[in-house]
């Protein structure tokens, strides 16, 4: 007898009348979501990388315009960088309330939720803060006193639209996690859906670091 | 726990109340009749709009009211009208809605409420997009491709303003919609199949509008990103796509923009779109060809890969809609040889379907003469495209009738036609009555003559020169006579084809109040939805017992057979 192949077995696998990923349909189509969110934010990331090309005007130096004065000394992307560490601990508190709602432990997940939900509204806060500094600046999304408009531009809309998701995690995270200490998980006897606002949220921070190198580093 | 024991223990309440019932219902037949319903009623106002622009080809200075300002309003909102709120709302929603779960049998889409939203939503969309005809300054005039700067810069196009937010905005709203329901179409077809149905046991209709579906999630972020951008360059100033730009001596206060990023991210998503109608009216047509001609689909595999190739290659041809746009002239190398790679897999489709009518037993019913109405069309509309596709051919052509009349016949009348003949064909099942075969079939020789007539004579056009997008060629000597008088022609026949329109309204209207009532299985058919237990189906389709399916959907006329068809129900033993 002739031995399949492996590519043979995995697409035979694949297309039998089995559902195509061992998953609930619930997280399959959270998955599906993000591939299609993740061109939203693909086709921005590269929209921005046009505009920059393009753009006549000197293209200002972002450790510049993002820097904080701590006293005398002038500490480029300071506040950026505490974003940053904000929102990846996010990432670290969520994947702990993701393994206790394995362990179907109310109270932890629940707490950790609720941590995560924290650490994104300090996120925000400090995305609130990082605005208001620059517009009373001088940054508006026609004009900088730093050079190309486009920054300006560029730098509201990507922020912006990537702190909408944050908000709207945030809200998605708090249904969760209310949902969660009041054992609706427990009656229901699965947690998933905690695992699935996890990939949303983890999602939201993986764009963040294609902001940052691609915004505030590059 | 199985999957197929999973879901026959879930429980489907039936709704009583007549709102819960025909209005926000959950069920995806209703969701997929609201659709197509709105999305014809759409249609309709995209059909009038281009008799008003044929009114002004045909008899230039007849009709007063029309003026060049809103002769580009009637373009514009036309190409819109028709190529997403007609085309893809019905395909996907639509078809989309009523075939994927009945074919693939399962009892509803995965997430039905989102399917509910995703039908609301759209209507937003809708009630946006002819919002535009009542604001100051009326709808965007700009084309159907919304080239920025003249979109947007005042007085440059008409509707600038209101006009050009209003349709930012309701296209917004309309991917939000297209998203929930394509992650429903793809999440239910991936995951909710029943047993026995394995991916190559799908019909091509849900093949067809499954790989649409994927296309439509990757392909819209760009329309949205490229929307988003324009509507902060109109409303807050920025200069994403406007650059130095000169207005009577006077410079505006712009700089530094690119208009051409806005083309790329405008055909990102806009060659992905035209897979988005034709893939859907393709697997549909396969499946009307094979039914209809009592013989297997030709080649199903290839069939499918084929699918898969369109739409895979159809991300990276984009730019072939660019090649006068100042582009660097060296992408235009890579995409023309992109371009003409995906005649490939075309053209093994049409052979297959050619294949599938070799020495078939053709039943020319309604459903039946759209299905070859549409192979022809595609063919013509696709020969076309290949000199389109060819660089040096594109450059006289490109901004002519030539391409008028290439797009109408190859992802218009084509994918209108795969509706139409969708529609007869499935319009027994959905509503449990039959509309008039003769009626039908007049309806069809009337459109499908008059749609040659109108655009073939328009490849004559563009090879003389004839401009498109023009409000009158008055002045312009240069044009041979003969052009005037095939405006008039062509003005005739449209207007013809148009009111011809009515008699596909009566028919249904007429079928579904008075016709003959239906049998369970009229085509004497192979696929699940018309082994239902009552017609139309009801509430959660399948009664008792999930369907358990044995085999691929085109045995026809097998040797052997007692009867000329085997549905995928029956097992292969008996």
């Amino acid at each position: 007898m002739e031995k399949p192949s492996t590519l043979r077995e995995i697409i035979t696998d694949w297309a039998s009348d089995q559902p195509t990923f061992r998953m609930s349909w619930g997280k399959a189509m959270m998955w599906i979501f993000l591939l299609s969110d993740a061109f939203i934010f693909g086709s921005f990331l590269a929209a921005y990388a046009g505009a920059r090309l393009a753009a006549t005007g000197p293209w200002p130096a972002a450790e510049k315009v993002f820097a904080l004065h701590i006293g005398h000394t002038e500490v480029p992307l300071l506040l950026i960088a505490i974003m940053t560490f904000v929102l990846i601990s996010s990432s670290g508190t969520m994947a702990l309330a993701v393994t206790y709602g394995y362990q179907k432990n109310r109270t932890k997940t629940g707490l950790f939720l609720m941590l995560t939900v924290l650490l994104g509204l300090t996120f925000v806060g400090m995305q609130v803060f990082e605005w208001t500094k620059l517009i009373h600046e001088g940054f508006r999304p026609w004009e900088n006193p730093m050079g190309a408009p486009q920054f300006g531009a560029s730098f509201f809309m990507l922020t912006g639209f990537h702190g909408m998701h944050v908000t709207a995690g945030v809200i998605y995270l708090l249904i969760v996690a209310i949902k969660a200490l009041r054992g609706v998980y427990d009656r229901l006897g699965d947690y998933q859906n905690v695992e699935i606002a996890g990939l949303y949220w983890h999602f939201v921070d993986l764009v963040w670091v294609f902001i940052f190198a691609f915004f505030y580093l590059l | 726990m199985p999957h197929a024991a999973s879901h026959t223990t879930e429980e489907h309440h039936e709704p009583t109340g007549f709102w819960s019932r025909y209005i926000f219902s959950q069920d995806h037949k209703v969701i997929a009749i609201q659709y197509t319903i709105t999305a014809l009623v759409v249609g309709f106002v995209g059909l009038f709009l281009s008799w008003l622009m044929r009114l002004q080809l045909g008899f230039p200075g007849e009709f007063n009211f029309i003026n060049p300002n809103n002769y580009l309003q009637f373009m514009t909102q036309h190409g819109m009208i028709m190529v997403v709120y007609l085309l893809t709302a019905i395909l996907l929603g639509g078809f989309g809605n009523y075939l994927i779960p009945l074919m693939i049998g399962t009892r509803d889409m995965a997430f039905p409420f989102l399917n509910m939203l995703s039908y609301w939503i759209y209507l937003v969309s809708v009630i946006l997009l002819l919002a535009a005809f009542f604001v100051p300054g009326g709808p965007t005039g700009a084309g159907w491709t919304l080239y920025p700067p003249q979109s947007v810069l005042p007085n440059a196009s008409p509707g600038a303003d209101w006009g050009i937010r209003l349709l930012i905005l309701s296209l917004a709203v309309f991917v939000a919609s297209g998203t929930m329901g394509g992650l429903n179409y793809v999440t239910t077809v991936l995951q909710l199949r029943t047993r026995g149905m394995t991916l190559m046991r799908m019909p091509l209709s849900v093949w067809g509008i499954f790989i649409a579906s994927i296309l439509a999630l990757l392909a819209f972020p760009a329309l949205f990103v490229g929307g988003v951008m324009l509507l902060l360059d109109s409303l807050f100033g920025t200069s994403f796509f406007i650059p130095v730009v000169n207005v009577l001596g006077q410079q505006l206060g712009r700089e530094g923009g690119n208009p051409i990023l806005f083309q790329h991210l405008f055909w990102y998503f806009g060659h992905p779109e035209v897979y988005i109608v034709i893939l859907p009216a393709m697997g549909i047509v396969s499946d009307l060809l094979s039914t209809h001609a009592r013989k297997p689909i030709f080649g199903y595999k290839a069939m499918v890969i084929s699918i898969a190739a369109i739409a895979a290659i159809g991300f990276i041809v984009w730019a072939h809609h660019m090649f006068v746009s100042g582009m660097n002239p060296y992408f235009g190398f890579w995409f023309a040889i992109a371009t003409v790679i995906i005649a490939i897999p075309s053209a093994v489709k049409t052979y297959n379907w050619l294949l599938t009518l070799w020495k078939g037993n053709l039943h020319l019913n309604t459903p039946m003469l759209f299905a070859l109405g549409f192979v022809s069309t595609f063919i013509i509309g696709g020969l076309t495209g290949l000199f389109l596709g060819n660089v040096i051919a594109d450059v006289p052509l490109h901004d002519t009738y030539f391409v008028t009349g290439h797009f109408h016949l190859v992802m218009g009348v084509s994918a209108i036609f795969g509706i139409f003949g969708g529609l007869y064909h499935w319009f027994p099942k959905a509503v449990g009555r039959m509309y008039s075969e003769a009626l039908g079939k007049l309806h069809f020789w009337v459109t499908f003559v008059g749609s040659y007539l109108i655009f073939f004579p328009m490849f004559g056009e563009g090879f003389l020169g004839l401009p498109r997008r023009y409000f009158s060629f008055k002045g312009i000597e240069s044009f041979s006579p003969i052009i005037h008088d095939l405006n008039v022609f062509i003005t005739i026949v449209a207007l013809a084809v148009g009111a011809a329109q009515l008699l596909f309204v009566f028919n249904l209207i007429w079928g579904a109040w008075k016709g003959r009532k239906a049998e369970a299985n009229p085509w004497r058919a192979t696929t699940l939805e018309w082994q239902t237990p009552t017609t139309p189906p009801p509430h959660g389709n399948w009664g008792a017992q999930l369907p358990v399916v044995h085999r691929w959907p085109y045995d026809y006329s097998l040797p052997d057979a007692p009867q000329d068809y085997i549905p995928q129900t029956t097992s292969q033993r008996s």
